[in-house]
């Protein structure tokens, strides 16, 4: 009764093409965003916000890229854990050897970076396709992890081969990384900086640049027959999900594992991010955000699970289950609903929307 | 002997030899390389043998991608699942003749599995779906393998020789050396996909199997049931992954990594063609013995553990000549 569009008359473009052009979505998002920005750091505990939420921004932020490669241009990719790892040594590198410049400016031109790293491993999309791309995208993630971990340059020289993130604040006293930075500090900052990527990556697909990959995605053939560039579409795809996929990888080196690494970025990370979007939901952002949510929460409720009913199970064997029941879960859900959690969501509005008369 | 034979047989020679002086003329440039043509050929040897064990896990993915164009991401797992609920049997004390015949049926019963609980209810789904759906079911046996049988790392013998032998000793001074087990486990390979290539020309099954391959409408407009057929194919699938768990397993020991292998079989997919048997085998062939031989004597230039990424890549850079890999089939596209 109270999710009834009847009565919003739209009288000009602009109102027919806002993002959410339903008064109550509007409402709704920016209710959302206001709980998350001044409720949710009350109550929420710090584990809860440097081992839940933190990491839920991060993967959002990696979720959308890769969804805006995979899921909008269709080019499948298995290199999302490299381009991350690609973000996190730029940033590394960047901060410090300019340790003045502020670090939001360093982890966009991070994602600049891995932008350019995208575009050449986006190459050989031009000439093949399908699993052989996501194939020659393993190329892509076996050589940067392969580069970082051989060049004692990326790492400053460690010995270790592990570096903590320095300190940096966004401004005055507001450190977002180190030792200094709070929890609250961390998920403040990202919580903004991913609603408003989320929103750059929005405005993006719906422009006429992601037109075109949605072109490419349906089928590249007659997409280029009516004009559209592959070369130009195909490498923007590329470009713009690195970047994402970039500023990701540094945020989580540098605000949720606070150590830059290149084992945190193996071939597993790609697989869980090409998850996320395929649970979330392919050619959604919003998808993205609910793939992102579930594949975080999805282990720690699976290893809190047994305690909580009682049962005491030896460590590995949760970890055992968890693989066996990740991989049902993930089957089960392609089964039910292949277009993923974003799908649902449509559907329960449109029950939403006729309830309580639903004939 | 027709043509294409026949340029095979002129330019993998002719490759090696190129490389060979390639190399040699690098050591002369570099003199911290070593390089001798009988330490080149040990290498190239060691690597193609090598090989072979990554055609095996190839022929597993390309036996399902040609029958039911499903990319299965799986035959990893699927080798780990094999090998470990073999190393299980034999440590309940069973002889590993039986055990292995026992985990052949496990592995047909985990296909008829598949088909029915995976496969079936994804019919007609986009491809990029169902290579989803073999990913969840990586998942799911690498974690039903070690919750059965535990996560140690266990010995799998049974009793393949493993001293070193000496061949061509009058060719090159002090020999080239040449490690028996690698010898033993490629003639099963080559056992193996004689084996299959018989079943697959000579029996009804196999006839039915090739249709089903070429085209699904017409195989099943003349009466071949396509569901069964699936089931065959997964099960020979399963078949082969016990094999080559087994011969990895007494290799390497076995372990959560034999998942990993999967890994290093797709490029030697791209390289051969997805669907191609004889693709898969050259392919797995060229991979194994080009990253031997990039490792010992390209790593004083690049940088070591190239291993790691050499055969993706230099799948990649063939791809870009050949989209559809050595032996693959034209792609040809239709709007």
């Amino acid at each position: 009764m109270l999710y009834r569009e009847a009565g919003q008359f739209k009288s000009d473009y602009v109102s027919d093409q806002a993002i959410f052009p339903i008064l109550q979505d509007r409402i709704g998002v920016i209710l959302i965003f206001l709980f998350a920005l001044l409720v949710v750091p009350f109550i929420a505990s710090n584990y809860m916000l440097s081992s839940i939420l933190v990491p839920f921004l991060v993967f959002s932020i990696a979720a959308i890229g890769l969804n805006i490669l995979t899921g909008y241009c269709g080019q499948v990719s298995l290199g999302t854990g490299g381009f991350m790892a690609c973000g996190a040594f730029f940033t590394f590198k960047l901060t410090t050897a300019m340790p003045e410049l502020n670090i939001l400016l360093v982890f966009l031109l991070a994602g600049f970076g891995t932008a350019l790293v995208g575009i050449a491993f986006g190459l050989p999309s031009l000439r093949i396709k399908g699993f052989y791309l996501a194939i020659a995208t393993l190329a892509a993630q076996f050589f940067l992890i392969w580069m970082f971990t051989q060049n004692p340059w990326w790492t400053n020289h460690s010995a270790a081969g592990v570096i903590t993130a320095p300190p940096r604040a966004l401004f005055g006293d507001f450190y977002i990384t180190g030792i200094r930075a709070t929890p609250l500090n961390k998920y403040i900052f990202l919580l903004c900086f991913t609603a408003l990527l989320a929103l750059v990556a929005k405005n993006l697909v719906r422009s006429a640049l992601g037109r075109a990959w949605m072109a490419i995605r349906d089928m590249d053939i007659a997409a280029e027959i009516i004009g559209i560039r592959p070369l130009a579409a195909k490498l923007s795809a590329f470009a713009v999900s690195s970047f994402f996929i970039g500023i990701s990888g540094a945020v989580w080196a540098f605000m949720y594992t606070a150590s830059v690494e290149a084992l945190a970025f193996e071939v597993t990370r790609s697989f869980q991010v090409l998850f996320m979007i395929i649970i979330g939901g392919l050619g959604s952002i919003l998808g993205s955000f609910l793939g992102a949510a579930f594949i975080v929460l999805l282990p720690i409720m699976l290893s809190n699970l047994p305690a909580m009913v009682g049962l005491r199970l030896p460590v590995d064997l949760v970890a055992h289950l968890e693989f066996m029941i990740f991989g049902a879960l993930i089957v089960f859900f392609l089964i039910v609903e292949p277009h993923g959690l974003a799908r649902l969501w449509q559907i329960g509005k449109e029950k939403l929307r006729r309830w309580p008369f639903p004939y | 002997m027709n043509t294409r034979v026949l340029t095979w047989l002129v330019a993998v020679p002719a490759v090696v030899i190129g490389l060979g002086l390639l190399f040699q003329l690098l050591s002369l440039v570099e003199p911290s390389l070593y390089f001798t043509w009988a330490y080149y050929l040990e290498v190239l040897i060691g690597g193609t043998l090598q090989g072979v064990m990554y055609s095996l896990v190839a022929l597993g993915f390309v036996l399902i991608f040609k029958a039911s164009s499903v990319f299965n991401f799986a035959q990893g797992s699927m080798v780990l699942f094999a090998a470990l609920t073999m190393v299980g049997m034999i440590e309940w004390g069973l002889h590993w003749t039986l055990a292995f015949l026992i985990t052949a049926g496990v592995m047909v019963v985990l296909a008829l599995v598949i088909e029915r609980v995976v496969l079936r209810p994804l019919v007609n789904q986009p491809h990029i779906i169902l290579f989803m759906a073999t990913i969840g079911i990586f998942y799911f046996l690498d974690g039903l393998g070690q919750t059965l049988w535990g996560s140690d790392v266990k010995q799998l013998d049974i009793g393949i020789p493993r001293t070193p032998i000496f061949i061509l000793e009058s060719v090159f001074e002090g020999g080239i050396l040449v490690n028996q087990f690698d010898i033993v486990a490629a003639a099963i390979g080559g056992i193996l996909v004689l084996v299959l290539a018989i079943f697959f020309q000579k029996t009804r099954i196999g006839r039915a199997l090739r249709a089903v391959a070429d085209d699904h409408q017409a195989a099943l407009s003349v009466g071949i049931p396509l569901k069964t057929i699936w089931a065959i194919v997964w099960s020979v699938a399963g078949f082969v992954a016990l094999v080559t768990g087994v011969i990895w397993g007494s290799k390497l020991g076995v372990q959560f990594t034999l998942a990993l292998i999967a890994l290093k079989a797709l490029p030697v997919l791209i390289l051969g063609g997805l669907t191609s048997i004889p693709g898969a085998i050259v392919g797995g062939l060229i991979i194994g013995a080009g990253e031997q031989v990039a490792e010992v004597f390209l790593s004083t230039f690049i940088g070591s553990a190239i291993q790691d990424w050499f055969a993706y890549v230099l799948a990649m850079l063939f791809l870009l000549v050949r989209p559809q890999g050595l032996f693959g089939e034209k792609i040809i596209e239709r709007v």
